[in-house]
């Protein structure tokens, strides 16, 4: 089972965990075209390889973080808070 | 050569020295008219179409792997076309109606058991949505039928009705053409008919790169074996879509997931339909060696690893022994995962890209084995005309722009 670094509770399974999707889509202006508003909503970059995503810690204590994780080896790279711009590097 | 009743009888009487490969394995040429990237159902389908149906034969099928080693070759072969919207059924029973020729078609067995597919109601509420999905399906001309909780009972005598199952079952429906077909043969059988109208097949042939024109078109792809170019392309990749998109320059509205499935040891024939259970994420059918094949859920997030967490395993073993609970003595022999390409919609991509003379056949997600001919029909369609065939037309890439989307999330769930 994939283990998971909680920033609040340190590592747990997998199964405590909901996985919110890639972090850092920016929302384009109300001015938006039609083809920026639906690059926003449904385009995703979707690498193999380095992926940053929202994770929750659902049944632990609730709290949203982000996680660097390499999408093919499921490999952890590294965990920053939701608030916090990407590290470089993927 | 010829499969026949005749043919079998020369093999074993030769002592088996009477076969040959069922397809060439040619070194790849500098050129072609077409190329498909993907030798899974959908690559090879559209290859033999493109030769069948157009005369267009100066075509390879380039496959990193081996062929069907995708999700072609790891799915739990079920087809059905129980779908919600017009768009999707018309597609998707075109694809079922193609099945059940295509043995004779193919000279192939495919093996082809239209047993019935069940899917059971556990609450109210199931039930008053499998009674419209029901109309719906009638109003698209398609085969099916509402169920009573005895007439479950008479069909599937080991599943678990009684009123204090874990999982009441209240109902349901069936859609009685649904059944299954073996998966590698699909695969098999129109590389076989492919090779045999002059399409190359070329295997261990990984696409690292795409060659473009002076008007940003594709000339054709850099591989593991050399460049080849070609007039027009044709992209079959599923779970690796986005990475052949992201090689020539632009994205897809596609995820890549894991989805898992597994087999029990062959048991005596004790499972006469294909049942599913959207409501506690269970699916399964016995296969004709007598395993009973077992599918799960997706793994919620992304991942290019063929192998599925342990914890969605449990899930999907957990409800499979509420609903029949004598099959807890069966072991587990396999378990694995494919690579599969889910979209928004979930409703597939077919049709021209952002990139001149590059087109895309992908977003078949969890749902995709039964809609092989289709998918092989209308890319080879597209690609051979440069137009849309008329089924595949709603099903653009230009949707999720325009915001017409066909949201079959309901209709295809977890039942793929
Ligand atoms: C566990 C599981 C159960 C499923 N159950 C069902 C079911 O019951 N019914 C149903 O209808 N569908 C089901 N599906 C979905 C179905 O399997 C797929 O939608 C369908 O097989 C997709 O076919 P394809 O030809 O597009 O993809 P694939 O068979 O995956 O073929 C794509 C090929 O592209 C190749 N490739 C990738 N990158 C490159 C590259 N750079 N160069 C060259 N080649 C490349 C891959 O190696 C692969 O062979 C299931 C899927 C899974 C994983
Ligand atoms: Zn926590």
């Amino acid at each position: 089972m994939m283990q998971l670094p909680c920033p609040w509770c340190g590592v747990r399974d997998e199964s405590e965990f909901v996985c919110g999707g890639a972090s850092h889509i920016v929302r384009p202006g109300l001015s938006a075209s039609d083809a920026e508003w639906g690059s926003y909503l449904f385009f995703r970059d979707n690498p193999k390889g380095p992926l940053r995503e929202r994770w929750r810690h659902a049944y632990g204590c609730g709290q949203w973080f982000n996680l660097m994780r390499d999408t093919l080896t499921h490999q952890v790279l590294s965990v920053y808070p939701m608030a916090e711009p990407p590290p470089a590097g993927g | 050569m010829r499969y026949s009743a005749l043919a079998l009888l020369r093999g074993a009487l030769s002592g088996g020295r009477s076969w040959q490969p069922a397809w060439r394995s040619p070194e790849p040429k500098a050129a072609y008219d077409v190329l498909i990237v993907g030798g899974g159902g959908h690559g090879l389908a559209s290859a033999y179409y493109l030769a069948r149906n157009h005369g267009v034969r100066n075509v390879a099928v380039l496959e990193r792997g081996w062929l069907g080693g995708g999700n072609t070759g790891r799915n739990t072969t079920i087809v059905r076309s129980n779908y919600l919207y017009p768009e999707s059924a018309r597609l998707y029973d075109f694809s079922l109606r193609l099945y059940e020729g295509l043995s004779r078609e193919l000279n192939f067995n495919l093996m082809l058991s239209q047993r019935g597919l069940i899917d059971l109601a556990h609450s109210r509420h199931d039930l008053d949505s499998m009674a419209r999905w029901v109309n719906s399906m009638h109003m698209n001309g398609i085969d099916a039928r509402l169920l009573s909780r005895e007439e479950i009972a008479a069909r599937l005598p080991l599943l678990d009705v009684s009123p204090e199952a874990r999982y009441p079952v209240l109902g349901g429906f069936e859609q009685p053409r649904g059944g299954t077909a073996r998966h590698d043969a699909v695969a098999w059988g129109y590389a076989r008919a492919a090779d045999a109208l002059g399409v190359d097949i070329v295997q261990n042939c990984e696409v690292t790169g795409f060659l473009r024109g002076g008007h940003g078109e594709v000339t054709g792809v850099t591989t593991s074996r050399g460049t080849i170019r070609a007039q027009r392309i044709g992209l079959a990749a599923a779970g690796h879509s986005s990475v052949l998109a992201a090689l020539a320059g632009f994205r897809l509205p596609v995820t890549s997931y894991a989805l898992q499935a597994m087999v029990s040891e062959p048991v005596k024939p004790a499972l006469d339909a294909v049942v599913l259970s959207p409501g506690t994420g269970a699916y399964l059918s016995q296969s004709d060696k007598g395993e009973m094949v077992i599918g799960a859920g997706l793994d919620l997030f992304a991942s290019y690893a063929q192998r599925g967490s342990f914890a969605v395993l449990q899930g999907v073993v957990a409800a499979t022994l509420a609903l029949f609970p004598s099959f807890s003595r069966l072991k587990l022999l396999r378990q694995w995962a494919g690579n599969v390409d889910v979209v928004h919609d979930s409703s597939p991509i077919i049709g021209p890209t952002p990139v001149p003379e590059l087109f895309i056949n992908c977003g078949w997600g969890t749902g995709g084995f039964k809609a092989i001919p289709a998918g092989g029909w209308t890319l080879a369609h597209v690609l051979a005309t440069g137009r849309s065939h008329p089924l595949a037309e709603p099903f653009q890439l230009e949707r999720f722009h325009s915001g017409r989307l066909i949201d079959e999330a309901a209709a295809a769930g977890i039942a793929h």
